[in-house]
């Protein structure tokens, strides 16, 4: 018993510095927070309790509705953009070829560019008057004479967004690898099966790959919805104001600012809070949403 | 078995160490019987090498006080966080604009009873530097660098397109106007046979710094000074035409596409100094920028000349209108030095530290009385032009409200509409109106809650 006790103590000794920190920087801050989001606070004076004043201000902010709807309509884009391209590859880089370890590296290798690296890249690339785009684009289309072609990519509201979603897919390689993961627990006889009963490729796909990894597909996607949502890193680079008009301006980006430029710390909290309400309820959705569609079988 | 034993308080003491270590790395504690301040700065480059100059000629020359200089980038968020954070440092190098917002959240110390300890005020400074440090009656910063802006333009291209290559100078003939100047640009704009632009005259956006004061050259203003945004103001909406008409004139996605492909303003490729711009409004700086990337533009007949902005022809009492702005010294709150702080102030705010400081990043001093020589020893030869700039009475310092972030954000999307044809200049103001006075009206609320809240303390 004695033993067992001091066993008991031992296993907290060690897991109390972890504990320690979970406490101090997870759970106090997250308490925090919610007292904050009821309060004026800038930071550097003390709260003061205005109820919930930011969370009706909100509603009257023009610009937190913009920076809302852009957030939606570049998840609703990417999201599956980035499930389909990571998929697509996995079940490329899952057949049996030759050197396949190399085609593997070669994809993956994107991913491991920091996003402030990649954001600059992309800003040479999506360049309207130098960019390597434009130059092939002008050398393919010699008889296009139009002002407006090819397009200022990240000077136009219209296309803004899209090169946003075209980087994120760059950096489909960390999905793709848990695809790849997921692809091959799938069981060969399966498909062995599949093929006495004379499946296509389509067939064997639609009826055993995607049940077989839609657990796989459900993780990326919860993963996505959270990753999408929160997008912040490249478009802060390109233009910290989500310029041109504000077409690229991200709800973590209006956070962001409200908390740190603009000293209206209360506030972020609060729009911290409905983020995270949001991104919640879409974690519910797509489990309740994908109970008739996900197979956990063995 | 013994040695295992060992294991644990090893490790516990290399714990120790490293602790012990890095503390005294990041504090030393030397043994010089001097206090130690620190200062935190954001210049970098020559600017960065200037202050350590000052910052060294200062240690050297007196025995009680050491300054140690850290340059810091993002310096404003920093300086932020270390005031929540209760350990600031006991000097900030900030900017101008920042002043408002950080003396409203009490982030810095007010100057006043220093200054009024050792005698200075405004009478010493050239009255636009000085008034940005000031908030509510209190003077909350002083100007370290400070800078005034005006017309520069490519006399060659002037030359080479048949025109007077000083024609912009004929303002002291109170005759370089703004439309002049339009015609002028359209003059030396050049286009590729499909149309593409090749050359712009003049760009508002290029280097987009100001994008959100044109409004004053056109006699607008962005508020009241007190619960009113003026966004709307017949001169701003003048202002955001003038704007238009460069989309009109250029095309969007022509112009945006060339815009993209300017280099960067400290650069070889800056859109002036490569001669893709053949005008452009700059500040006092400009002239070190040309030195460094552009010498060929330099030479006892320059290739480039400077003006003061044009003013718009119904409008001769907007002559002269320059934006005035600056780098400022502030104590934050909570630093543990601040009357050493502030005697490194009274050496850096006095006309010996002035003048080494503004000499060495190449610009003009805020204060009116300089050390002999000052400007005719100057290796900027247009410092002397920019400190006059700065004193005439139409300057146009940044708005001194806290939502002025928020304000310029706005402003800078309502740029970008108007520039890309997307909405006419009235309905792009009105949407800032409509953005921005709920909330200046918010900040008003603030204020006063937070007073009755530190009242009730």
């Amino acid at each position: 018993m004695r033993n067992r006790r001091r066993t008991t103590l031992t296993a907290l000794a060690f897991a109390s510095p972890w504990f320690l920190g979970f406490c101090i920087f997870m759970v106090y801050p997250l308490v925090a927070s919610i007292y904050f989001s009821f309060c004026d606070y800038s930071v550097l004076r003390p709260a003061i309790w205005i109820g919930a004043g930011n969370y009706i201000h909100l509603i009257h902010d023009n610009i937190f509705w913009t920076a809302l709807i852009n957030t939606a309509v570049y998840t609703a884009i990417a999201l599956p953009v980035g499930l389909i391209v990571a998929l697509g590859l996995a079940m490329l880089l899952n057949m049996k070829v030759k050197g396949m370890a190399f085609y593997r590296t070669l994809f993956f290798i994107p991913s491991l560019v920091p996003l402030v690296a990649l954001a600059v890249l992309m800003q040479f690339i999506f360049n309207g008057q130098y960019g390597i785009l434009n130059v092939i684009l002008r050398d393919l289309f010699p008889f296009v004479h139009s002002q407006s072609f090819p397009p200022n990519w990240l000077g136009d509201p219209a296309f803004s967004k899209l090169v946003l979603v075209f980087i994120s897919a760059w950096g489909a390689g960390n999905a793709m690898v848990i695809y790849l993961a997921g692809l091959q627990d799938v069981p060969v006889q399966l498909y062995e099966a599949a093929d006495l009963d004379g499946a296509g490729f389509w067939a064997k796909t639609r009826n055993v790959t995607l049940p077989m990894i839609s657990p796989v597909i459900l993780f990326n996607l919860v993963m996505g919805i959270i990753g999408t949502l929160q997008v912040f890193t490249v478009p802060y680079v390109i233009s910290p104001t989500g310029s041109p008009e504000r077409s690229i301006y991200f709800y973590a980006m209006y956070l962001y600012d409200n908390a740190f430029i603009y000293h209206q710390m209360g506030y972020a909290c609060a729009m911290g809070w409905i983020l995270f309400v949001i991104i919640m309820i879409l974690t519910l959705l797509s489990f309740r949403l994908s109970e008739r569609h996900v197979h956990y079988g063995s | 078995m013994q040695l295992r034993r060992l294991w644990t308080p090893l490790f516990i003491a290399f714990i120790v160490a490293t602790i012990a270590y890095s503390e005294n790395v990041v504090r030393p504690h030397p043994h010089d019987n001097r206090i130690h301040i620190v200062y935190w700065e954001k210049w970098t480059g020559f600017e960065g090498d200037a202050i350590k100059q000052v910052v060294n000629y200062y240690n050297t020359h007196q025995n009680k006080i050491h300054v140690d200089l850290l340059t810091i980038s993002g310096i404003e968020n920093k300086t932020l966080l270390a005031v929540a954070g209760g350990d600031p440092p006991d000097l900030a190098g900030l900017y101008g604009p920042n002043v408002t917002q950080y003396a409203d959240d009490k982030a810095v110390l007010p100057l006043t009873p220093f200054l009024k300890k050792y005698g200075i005020n405004r009478s010493q400074y050239i009255p636009a530097f000085w008034d940005e440090g000031t908030v509510n009656g209190q003077q909350y910063a002083l100007p370290t660098t400070p800078a005034s802006t005006a017309l520069f333009y490519n006399r060659a291209m002037f030359k080479a397109a048949g025109m007077d290559p000083d024609k912009p100078r004929d303002w002291h003939n109170g005759n370089y106007t703004i439309e002049e100047m339009d015609k002028d640009a359209e003059k030396l704009t050049k286009r590729s046979p499909n149309g593409q632009l090749l050359v712009a005259g003049f760009l508002p956006s290029e280097p987009g710094w100001w994008n959100w004061g044109w409004g004053y050259f056109f006699g607008g203003r962005l508020w009241d000074g007190k619960n009113r945004i003026t966004a709307t103001d017949p001169g701003n909406i003048a202002a955001y035409r003038w704007i238009e008409h460069f989309t009109k004139e250029y095309g969007t996605t022509n112009l945006s596409s060339f815009k993209s492909g300017l280099g960067q303003f400290s650069s070889p490729q800056n859109g002036f100094m490569s001669g893709k711009v053949a005008m452009e409004i700059q500040g006092v700086w400009m002239y070190h920028y040309i030195n460094m990337y552009a010498p060929q533009m330099c030479g006892k007949d320059p290739q480039f000349g400077v003006a003061p902005f044009p003013f718009p022809a119904s409008r001769p009492d907007l002559k002269g209108s320059t934006f005035s702005d600056e780098d400022v010294i502030t104590i934050p709150r909570g630093a543990k030095h601040p009357d050493a702080a502030f005697q490194f102030i009274r050496f850096l705010e006095s006309p010996k530290g002035m003048d080494m400081l503004c000499g060495l990043q190449w610009k003009m001093s805020p204060l009116i009385k300089n050390e002999p020589g000052f400007y005719r020893n100057n290796k900027n030869l247009l410092a002397k032009f920019f400190a006059e700039q700065a004193m005439g009475k139409n300057t146009i310092p940044p708005p001194k409200m806290s939502i002025w972030p928020q304000y310029q954000n706005s402003l800078s999307n309502a740029y970008d509409e108007v520039s890309l044809l997307t909405k006419t200049p009235t309905q792009a103001l009105e949407e800032v109106q409509r953005e921005m006075q709920p909330q200046l009206l918010q900040w008003r609320q603030q204020e006063a809650l937070r007073a009755k809240a530190e009242a009730n303390h």
